[in-house]
């Protein structure tokens, strides 16, 4: 594989997979925030 | 006898005469070294890590130095926590247990900025390339653009060892020099009307301790998942954060962030210093390292604000642009050089918690990337 080939895939799947993750992962905080809302603590703990 | 007593007095010269033949690039090393230690003694210029680097350096290029030959002091700890990819790992458990992520759990979309702000990696490497640096040697460059010393470290002593030395001293260097780096750029790419855009602070939080301690365990399985020849860097920094959220083991939590990160930072650093060795390092390579990684930190920035740019667009004006420069890993200096140019057209503009949630999301999008490009390099079965 010749340098331009390489740098430019590392280039688009690197950018576009660290998105990509990142978009995954505040999809799951999202979810983690409904699941476990700071509401269900506070009700936990007085009862 | 008297030949003996000169031969005794010859011997006490050999270094000076070194110095004097051979020696040119061991000065120039030893007043580099010094350079290093003024900024870190005068200037407070990152003095954990530059004080044992100058240091490092001073010590391994003093005239018949042997402590990076073998079984010298430097050469030891090079070999225990540099070449075998310790000591930024251990590093990596006292920087998750030192990090609050809470403000981006508060607002988990600015994360997204903690991608934007490794496009400098990337564009870099490309960068790199078309200069004629191998593709491995590509990638250690790139990576000056995660603006995060462990990281870059890693990666550098994995695929690059050569050029372990340029590269850490400029990842640390760039990463301090980003107050004076930033915002410049934030000014030219920003609008009067953006940058006094206020982004109101929660009254309450919306962040349970629950939802703060499933997150590193979260992040460590989506990193296995995706892009797992990082998972050794995410898995370290997630671990020390849950060490800290989980709250029952203060002792390990505190032993991370404080005797272990100080005993590692120091031995670390030092073994940095000692690849500094003159004749290695004055290479034209070394200077393209440092431009190279003074332009993957201007990208990171440039790259950060135009989405932040693109999200007020999106959200009708509820996103500070300038919260995109905060999309690095130097943590907290890019989130208060955003609070500080923030309050300069608004004093009261309070940006602070959101740009620490956009600087804690570039801590995750350093390793990220990285973690990232390992594994499309493993994929090209370059690694």
């Amino acid at each position: 594989m010749d340098k331009l080939t390489f740098g430019l895939t590392v280039l688009i799947v690197g950018i576009s997979g660290t998105f990509v993750t990142l978009g995954i992962l505040v999809i799951f905080i999202d979810l983690m925030k409904r699941i476990f809302p700071p509401e269900g603590e506070t009700n936990a703990q007085n009862s | 006898m008297v030949n003996s007593i000169i031969q005794g007095y010859v011997g006490l010269t050999h270094g000076i005469v070194y110095l004097m033949t051979d020696g040119l690039p061991n000065m120039v090393m030893i007043a580099v070294g010094g350079i290093l230690l003024y900024l870190a003694v005068k200037k407070g210029v990152e003095p954990l890590l530059l004080v044992p680097i100058g240091f490092g350096c001073l010590l391994t290029n003093l005239p018949l130095s042997d402590l990076m030959e073998e079984h010298g002091l430097l050469k030891f700890f090079y070999d225990i926590g540099i070449a075998t990819e310790i000591f930024p790992l251990l590093i990596f458990i006292g920087i998750g247990a030192m990090t609050d992520f809470t403000p981006l759990l508060e607002n988990p979309k600015i994360l997204l900025f903690g991608a934007a702000g490794q496009a400098g990696i990337f564009i870099t490497l490309l960068l790199a390339l078309a200069l004629g640096f191998g593709k491995l040697e590509a990638v250690s460059i790139g990576i000056i653009g995660a603006c995060d010393g462990p990281t870059a470290i890693y990666v550098t002593s994995l695929y690059a060892p050569q050029l372990l030395g340029p590269v850490s001293v400029a990842a640390y260097s760039y990463m301090s020099l980003v107050p004076i780096i930033q915002p410049p750029i934030m000014r030219i790419l920003t609008t009067q009307r953006e940058r006094v855009v206020r982004m109101p602070i929660p009254s309450q939080s919306t962040v349970s301790a629950r939802t703060r301690l499933l997150f590193p365990i979260v992040v460590t399985i989506i990193t296995a998942l995706i892009a797992p020849k990082g998972l050794a860097l995410m898995g370290t920094i997630m671990l020390g954060n849950f060490m800290k959220e989980s709250g029952v083991v203060a002792r390990l939590t505190g032993a991370s962030e404080n005797e272990i990160a100080n005993i590692v930072t120091l031995f670390l650093g030092l073994a940095i210093g000692g690849t500094m060795n003159g004749h290695v390092f004055l290479q034209t390579t070394t200077l393209a390292v440092f431009a190279l990684g003074f332009v993957a930190i201007c990208f990171d920035t440039i790259a950060g604000i135009f989405l932040g740019k693109i999200m007020c667009f999106v959200t009708g004006g509820k996103i500070n642009p300038l919260i995109g420069a905060a999309g690095i890993s130097a943590y907290p200096m890019a989130a208060r050089v955003v609070q500080v140019q923030g309050q300069k057209y608004d004093k009261r503009n309070y940006l602070l918690m959101h740009a620490m949630g956009a600087n804690t999301g570039g801590q995750i999008g350093s390793v990220m990337a990285a973690a990232v490009m390992l594994s499309v390099l493993k994929g090209m079965g370059l690694i």
